[in-house]
């Protein structure tokens, strides 16, 4: 399958879509289906969250098109992004991710495709917070690069489980929002880097979490943090961390900008930088 | 830019937050007391109205009653001198199958008329934490 182009295909499919209605097709709350990850799920920057993407309540659909990038000291990544969700229940993504090594010369891809399903609860009104499980599998498209560092597979599958909360009037009468996700991983950077590696080619259980807090109810900041596995001998593996800050001027548009410490990649130390995404929800 | 040290700043304010997060102004006074949530109910039912999303609960709606009983839950819910007359939620919600979406549309059209009525976000955030608990004895009844 060429997802490049399916991708593209869903996002003017959805950009059609969007610019055809004057108003958001589903009825959920602003800045409830979170904002689109590198990976296409609906979450913070880098960290999956329990949120559908959207605004699809139950009975309803709804859907995201974003596109992202990072630029840190000697790499940029770039992120095309769509997914669709059913029900509160249900959310199906695809993304394509282009990882430019502007030093080391080259580019390394990946496609992802990715599938959640609500367990239980609510981001707000239930007594139990909104718990999801989420499955990512992911093709390397440029695997020369990470088999000859020791990757073990150019492609495979990540799971996770995820956990959101918000507080309406939390500290300081603010709205809050806290997000815990456990991923199981055999990722080398998220897989642009292949899968497995020389040091270590089984699934490890690794920690995200992000927590934000709503200055106004358009108006969200916060900070992520990521644990990565460390498969590889030729070069250590860092875990990453943004602070971001998300508009969502309507429920139609969102922007995120961030600071990116990626740490060290591929022996290059110390990747920071930005992050910007621009998202169109319906 | 150091992000450690924002993560390690960031913890400790998150914490010392909790502890300091009472409010010196109660609810009630912050919304106008009385006069104050009358004027804001007249918006948000008027708003209700007005949505074409959900104006269809309330065409049998006696609006003048609805305003009042919105103001007198308000008033007491906010630590205010009132007490609410009308039935419980569950009574006055069950048959009208309000969904999901319509309850956040009512969200919507009560955060417009705290807007209008110039409530600063510490106080909508305390009122709507207040009235959240009451989704699951409004919707899907």
């Amino acid at each position: 399958m060429n997802l490049r182009y399916s991708t593209l295909a869903i996002a003017s499919a959805l950009c059609l879509g969007l610019s055809t209605q004057a108003h958001a097709a589903g009825g959920g709350l602003l800045a409830t289906g979170g904002v689109t990850t590198v990976e296409g799920s609906a979450g913070g920057g880098i960290v999956p969250w329990a949120v559908m993407s959207g605004y699809a309540e139950e009975g309803e659909w709804g859907g995201t098109v974003s596109l992202s990038r990072a630029s840190v000291d000697d790499f940029n990544l770039s992120v095309t992004a769509a997914s669709f969700s059913f029900d509160n229940r249900f959310e199906f993504s695809v993304a394509r991710q282009s990882f430019d090594l502007s030093t080391i010369g080259g580019e390394l891809n990946q496609n992802v495709i990715g599938a959640k399903y609500r367990l239980a609860g609510d981001l707000i009104f239930d007594r139990l917070p909104q718990i999801s499980l989420g499955v990512q599998y992911k093709q390397n498209n440029r695997f020369g690069l990470p088999e000859a560092v020791g990757a073990q597979r150019d492609s495979d599958w990540d799971a996770y489980i995820a956990v959101s909360r918000a507080w309406l009037a939390g500290p300081f009468d603010r709205t809050w929002l806290a997000n815990a996700t456990v991923r199981a991983t055999r990722a080398n950077q998220t897989g642009l880097l292949g899968f497995g590696g020389d040091e270590s080619d089984s699934y490890e259980l690794v920690a995200e979490a992000a927590v934000g807090v709503f200055l106004h109810r358009s108006l969200a900041v916060g900070l992520e943090y990521r644990q990565k596995p460390d498969n590889l001998s030729f070069a250590k593996e860092d875990d990453w961390m943004t602070a971001f800050i998300a508009w969502f001027p309507t429920k139609s548009v969102s922007v995120t900008g961030a600071f990116v410490d990626l740490g060290d990649i591929a022996g290059l130390t110390s990747q920071q930088g930005y992050y910007l995404s621009l998202q169109a929800a319906f | 830019m150091n992000i450690k040290a924002l993560f390690s700043a960031a913890s400790v304010f998150f914490l010392l937050s909790f502890s300091a997060s009472t409010s010196a102004q109660s609810l009630y006074q912050d919304l106008g007391e009385l006069e104050g949530i009358d004027q804001l109910n007249e918006r948000f039912v008027i708003n209700l109205v007005e949505d074409r999303r959900i104006s269809h609960h309330f065409e049998q709606t006696d609006l003048a009653r609805l305003h009042q009983m919105l103001t007198e839950q308000f008033c007491e819910l906010a630590g205010g001198p009132c007490v609410y007359s009308g039935d419980d939620m569950v009574t006055s919600h069950t048959g009208l199958n309000i969904t999901r979406s319509d309850f956040n549309a009512l969200v919507e059209a009560l955060q417009l008329a705290m807007d209008d009525q110039g409530i600063a976000i510490g106080a909508q955030n305390r009122l709507l934490a207040l009235l959240a608990p009451m989704h699951h004895e409004v919707v899907n009844r």
